[in-house]
């Protein structure tokens, strides 16, 4: 029967239908076991109906039923396939990226915080090994809790089967936003994702797409051979720190786009933290060179770079190493150093923000306003460079940053917290009479962190405390 | 409906212990055991006696191409298979031939078609080891889903009317979907002796609830198993191929 308002299906009652695309009708429903809005999506299975239609909803069923937390609309049930194919979601309320962007080009500042809501969300899905694949503005709904994410259709689960990428030999996906190794037919990388976010940041920041909106396969593939012109040039208001982010979203190489969407919500949370590129002459290759290419055999594997699949499971991408500078560089922060180089050499990609706390007597709004206030800050942030230069990173793979708390740990869990730290690595100093009785730094640290922490002890040190010396006199 | 899949046991009685122990936490209403319970192992007695058992209490059991060559003869085999097969009928009583005579070379549940290699000519023992083959045991029966053993390699074939059938792997564990209007062939892989590289007994799951289908993987003592493959004579590969999952 031909779905209608007042009609139940399963317990759901349609009440009106919400304007949709080509694959699926989508009604707004109410459910007496739900105290929240509903929608039913129910894809179009007409006879002569593209078989993709049906696989795409297999897929998306298949697929929210694995997903959870506050970035994916709350999956409530699905209908059976042979009757009434449906699947139930709550309906998220908020403001949608696509009405946002037809406002484009956005405030710097408005970008930046679209960007970190939609990167967080992305980061949410990924760590659930999903690969959304059809990120776009109507895809997207900016909620009172975060981003949320939309239509799973097209989305791949890393333990689960790809029926759709299995039908086909074409690119599945969305022409302006799809990622270069997905036209080639790659469909399991997270990497994919950060390219369509780079694409709907620069839409925000331009108001145009950075590759248009090609109809055919050759057209998505000139994205493989023509970077984009930069956002700069096309609106040069923009900042220099929002230009490098979203062209490095947009790289053509994986490995050289950003190792996860947490990367990019630091970048954009800390604008004074952004590389920005070293200023590079422009060379435009000259007719007949241009001519060359034309019949020159790329190999379009090797342009895409290798899957950044085998470095997400090699190690974390954000590493937060807090180390305690307050009485000078002693022993035990250069065993923090050696044991913070350990866990960063497992993934060529990780970065690593550094974090010292300037402790603070009482709670203020700006303890460090007056002009000795800034004096010690910027020497502590002096001595905190000074103690990661050894590791000779690039500027792109570190940051500095110094806290401010009366609770060194508070400060630095809210800190890992926020910026979605895959990894801690903190000193414990060894314990005295004074630190029984206030409690560890690194001891809250580990019980309260949402990620796993290293704890570095020094041997010797601990050695000592835990056998001291007899007494002179005593046997 | 929860379903336990015992696949290719091939005598060996410490994988066979330690999956039956794993099938005694499971909650499950029933078992199949998808034939193949001797051939290749050191306890082929002891893996017949304890099928039996089960199918005692109401498990069912169909017939492997090595319970048929103990019995009728291995036409067809490599020389190990063959020299196993020799081996396994000195050890096996008047009372064990019978047992592995009654078994049936499919069973037929509703929509479901359990047999040991494929659906397409039972007694061929064909192997389903690619989507092609797949299609062809699907073609041979008008069962929804059929599960087989045989090729100790853990596959699940997706298919839709008209089209190639989908060949995945599932990960150890994952509780994969089967799709409520696909077909599936499901390859459970091998209690007795894994050759996907993971040494670890491979037990099926079903879950006809909930549509999905587990390949659990019960790591056992495969050196015992192995130590007694060397003592019975019998050709060193055998347990060489345990201890790699191979």
């Amino acid at each position: 029967m031909k779905p209608h308002a007042g009609m139940t299906i399963d317990g759901f009652e349609l009440i009106e239908q919400m304007p949709s695309g080509g694959m699926a009708s989508l009604w707004r429903a109410r459910h007496p076991a739900h105290d929240f809005p509903i929608v039913l999506k129910m894809p179009f299975f007409d006879p002569g109906a593209e078989v993709s239609v049906i696989i795409s909803h297999e897929m998306e069923e298949m697929i929210m039923r694995h997903l959870s937390g506050p970035h994916v609309p709350r999956f409530l049930g699905s209908g059976d396939l042979a009757r009434t194919p449906y699947v139930a979601m709550e309906f998220v309320e908020g403001r949608h990226l696509a009405a946002l962007a037809r406002e484009a080009p956005l405030a710097a500042e408005e970008i930046a915080g679209i960007g970190i809501e939609v990167g967080t969300a992305l980061n949410a899905i990924h760590r659930q090994k999903v690969v959304h694949l059809d990120l776009k503005p109507e895809n997207v709904i900016l909620a009172e809790r975060g981003a949320v994410l939309l239509d799973f259709g097209l989305a791949t689960h890393a333990d689960l089967p790809d029926l759709l990428g299995a039908e086909t030999e074409l690119p599945i996906g969305t022409p302006a936003y799809i990622a270069p190794e997905q036209i080639l037919g790659e469909r399991f990388d997270p990497a994919s994702d950060i390219f369509a976010l780079g694409c709907i940041l620069y839409l925000l920041a331009t108001g145009k797409e950075p590759f248009g909106h090609p109809s055919t396969v050759a057209g998505m593939k000139r994205r493989l051979y023509q970077a984009p012109a930069p956002p700069r040039a096309r609106n040069a208001t923009l900042p220099q720190w929002l230009d490098a982010v979203i062209m490095r979203c947009l790289e053509l190489d994986r490995s050289k786009r950003y190792a996860d969407a947490a990367q990019v919500a630091f970048d954009l949370r800390n604008p004074d933290q952004v590389a920005l590129p070293r200023q590079q002459e422009a060379v435009s290759p000259g007719l007949l060179q241009g001519l060359a290419g034309l019949f020159r055999k790329t190999d379009e594997r090797a342009l895409v770079g290798s899957s950044s699949v085998p470095r997400r499971e090699a190690g974390p991408s954000m590493v937060l190493v807090a180390v305690d500078l307050s009485s000078g560089p002693d022993p035990l922060a250069q065993e923090v150093l050696a044991e913070t180089a350990r866990v960063l050499a497992c993934r060529p990609d990780s970065k690593l923000v550094c974090l010292t706390v300037l402790k603070t007597e009482i709670v203020s709004e700006t303890p460090l306003a007056d002009e000795s206030g800034r004096s010690i800050y910027l020497k502590r942030l002096v001595a905190l460079k000074d103690w990661a230069r050894p590791l000779h990173l690039p500027d792109e793979r570190i940051s500095f940053h110094v806290l401010e708390g009366v609770s060194p740990a508070d400060a630095i869990l809210a800190f890992a917290a926020r910026n979605d730290a895959g990894h801690i690595v903190i000193g414990a100093r060894a314990s005295s009479a004074l630190r029984r009785h206030l409690g560890s730094v690194s001891a809250k640290v580990v019980a309260e962190a949402r990620c796993s922490v290293s704890v570095v002890r020094l041997k010797a040190v601990e050695e000592r405390a835990a056998t001291p010396l007899p007494e002179p006199g005593n046997p | 409906m929860r379903t336990a899949l015992l696949a290719d046991i091939h005598a060996n009685r410490e994988a066979l212990d330690a999956v039956l122990d794993a099938v005694a936490g499971l909650r499950v209403d029933r078992v199949v055991v998808l034939g193949d319970i001797v051939g290749y192992g050191p306890d082929p007695d002891y893996a017949v006696e304890k099928v039996a058992e089960l199918v005692s209490h109401g498990a069912f059991c169909v017939k492997g191409n090595h319970d048929e060559a103990v019995l009728s003869g291995p036409a067809g085999m490599n020389d190990i298979a063959r020299e196993a097969v020799a081996w396994t009928r000195t050890r096996l009583s008047a009372h064990h031939m019978e047992f592995l005579g009654t078994m049936p070379l499919e069973w037929r549940d509703g929509d479901d078609l359990f047999v040991h290699a494929s659906a397409l000519s039972p007694e061929r023992w064909h192997y389903v080891g690619d989507a092609a083959a797949a299609a062809d045991c699907l073609e041979a029966t008008d069962a929804t889903n059929v599960f087989c053993g045989h090729t100790h390699l853990p596959a699940i074939h997706y298919a839709l009317p008209g089209r190639a059938p989908q060949p995945f792997t599932p990960r150890d564990g994952v509780a994969t979907p089967l799709s409520p209007f696909r077909r599936h062939v499901v390859v459970v892989g091998s209690v007795g002796q894994p050759r996907d590289r993971n040494p670890a007994a491979c037990l099926g799951l079903v879950d006809q609830e909930a549509r999905t289908m587990t390949m659990l993987r019960i790591p056992y003592d495969h050196e015992t198993t192995a130590r007694k493959i060397d003592a019975a004579g019998l050709s060193p590969w055998l347990g060489m191929r345990l201890r790699i999952g191979r």
